[in-house]
């Protein structure tokens, strides 16, 4: 990769961003709504067990759900909503190749997704004790990176297989919303049934959950938060394996041009 | 000088229509050639495949030398696109999408030259949702040259203007002219092609029907008619062409509308005659492209 390649990279993340942020419904679904989440479940569950506070279970959760906003929910609207536009094929028409151009989408989505999980631990430090432990925080990180991957990849495939934006928001929420509730974010799934389980562990967002959770659970908190490595391979799997079929999909039926065109 | 753009026996399907039907011609360094044709009949198609956003079915074209289909970033790096219809992004000043689109080519024009160029400057700082139909197609004009291309594709460049938004889109694209650049427009209106233009194509279903210059294009020489009124039909004079009547008016048709004028006029001061209302009608552009899409219907229906 040549220095000009990386300049217009960063051009094209600083683009990205600048957009995102002058757009107040994008933004404000990706940091507002999590946001609104932590404080009501401060609200709600304001306690502690053990001298840890509740805040510690929920803070990562939400900032695990901010992420995949950040990443999957906003790729897949907004690409959806720039090829509609004809934007993505005034780009295919100049210089710039279509793997900077995806960089500068995805590092932008990857840069929102970093804000938003440091935006909640900001607040749930403040506010509800949450406490980083900073010892795991280069095990979290590695989890953050493989996960906003597969979140960006499959809101890419998502934009590939949807003909129009106005589509996009009904078909990227309608998968993360219950994918949320099966992947114990909002509500411990300890007394679900059996299948239900099954069913959550096939999809990404619990693993991204399960793992950055333990990153934040303090040693104290272990014999009742579950203890065990921070990092399973297993889960890792789960996810790497999204990350390829959302990258399948996105190279097979990626289009520049809006649907329905000549 | 060289040649820019060279097509040789192209086809494009789509499904049972055959949108561009064995299509041949180059087009030379400096040219500023018109597509032009109805609906439908192809041009953007044809253009599509010369910008390297279609694949043509068969046929060879090279375009500065590439084959659009499969070239890369060198070949966008010089040429400029001015699409019939691609958005900006709403909520990017004027400014900073000169200079974000002109990031990526390896020799740019400055913005504020630019912006100025098409005549942008009170709306430099506005975003591009407060434009105006037409200040965004000029905002368009100003992306598809920041890279200061060799070749310029300008697609119905000013379909949907009133008059006067029109005139300054010509002088616009006359200013490129001058500096020299290839222009390659598609238009389905005549007097645009006719202002702007030094080569015509006529596109008729996927085929070149006509190719020439604005004034040359036409079946045969272009004649003129010279009509006036009379009272008295029955003595008119015998010149080098016939006299028709029709309504009170009489016309001569001639391709030395000079020489025409002059016999007619020294007839009529010997005989004290008044030509009222006397003109001279050049054939337009648009007799001679509908005359030709006559004929071609008339071939198909024979």
């Amino acid at each position: 990769m040549k220095m000009g390649d990386l300049r217009l990279v960063l051009v094209h993340i600083r683009h990205t961003n600048r957009i995102f942020w002058r757009e107040p419904l994008a933004a404000f679904f990706t940091m507002a709504f999590p946001v609104m989440f932590l404080v009501l479940f401060g609200v709600i569950f304001d306690g502690e067990v053990r001298g840890v506070s509740f805040a510690q279970f929920f803070t990562p959760a939400i900032a695990v759900f901010a992420a995949a906003t950040a990443t999957f929910t906003n790729l897949a609207i907004g690409t959806a909503i720039t090829r509609d536009e004809g934007i993505l094929k005034r780009v295919r028409g100049t210089p710039v190749p279509p793997w900077i151009y995806m960089s500068g989408r995805i590092l932008s989505a990857v840069w929102t997704a970093f804000l938003a999980i440091v935006l909640m631990f900001a607040l749930g430090w403040i506010l509800f004790d949450f406490v980083v432990v900073w010892r795991n925080v280069p095990a979290a990180l590695l989890v953050f990176s493989v996960a906003v991957a597969t979140f960006s990849a499959l809101g890419l495939a998502v934009c590939s297989l949807v003909k129009t934006g106005t589509t996009a928001p009904a078909v990227a929420n309608g998968i993360i919303l219950p994918m949320a509730f099966l992947s114990d974010i909002f509500i411990p799934l300890e007394d679900a049934p059996s299948w239900l389980l099954v069913v959550g562990d096939v999809f990404p967002l619990k693993h991204f959950a399960a793992m950055f959770g333990r990153a934040f659970t303090p040693p104290e908190a272990a014999a009742f938060m579950g203890a065990g490595p921070v990092l399973a391979w297993d889960r890792f799997a789960v996810m790497a394996a999204w990350l390829l079929a959302g990258i399948f999909i996105t190279m097979v039926f990626f289009r520049w041009e809006p649907r329905g065109g000549k | 000088m060289s040649t820019v753009i060279e097509v040789e026996g192209l086809f494009k399907r789509y499904g049972e229509v055959t949108a561009v039907a064995g299509v041949d011609f180059a087009v030379r360094e400096g040219d500023v050639v018109a597509l032009l044709g109805p609906n439908g009949a192809g041009k953007t198609t044809l253009v599509e495949m010369l910008e390297g956003y279609r694949q043509a079915d068969s046929g060879r074209i090279e375009v500065l030398g590439y084959d659009p289909g499969s070239a890369g970033r060198e070949f966008r790096d010089r040429i400029g696109i001015v699409l019939q219809e691609s958005g900006i992004e709403q909520n990017l000043r004027v400014r900073e999408a000169v200079e974000h689109y002109g990031a990526a080519y390896s020799c740019r024009l400055p913005a504020a030259d630019l912006i100025r160029l098409v005549g942008l400057e009170e709306k430099a700082d506005a975003k591009v949702k407060t434009l105006s139909g037409g200040q965004k197609r000029r905002l368009d004009l100003a992306l598809g040259l920041v890279g200061d291309p060799h070749l310029v594709f300008l697609d119905e460049p000013t379909t949907g203007f009133d008059p006067s938004a029109r005139r300054k889109s010509w002088e616009m694209v006359e200013g490129l002219t001058s500096m020299g650049k290839t222009i390659l427009l598609t238009t389905h209106y005549l007097d645009e092609a006719q202002h702007l233009a030094d080569r015509v194509i006529v596109l008729s279903k996927g085929r070149i029907v006509a190719d020439g210059t604005p004034d040359s294009i036409g079946v045969g020489p272009p004649s003129t008619t010279v009509r006036f009124k009379t009272a008295d039909p029955t003595s008119l004079p015998r010149l080098e062409a016939e006299p028709s009547v029709e309504q009170g008016k009489v016309s001569y048709q001639t391709v030395r509308p000079t020489a025409l004028l002059h016999q007619l006029t020294g007839w009529a001061v010997e005989q004290g005659v008044e030509l009222e209302g006397i003109e001279v009608v050049r054939p337009s552009l648009e007799d001679a492209y509908l005359s030709i899409l006559d004929e071609e219907k008339g071939r198909e229906d024979g």
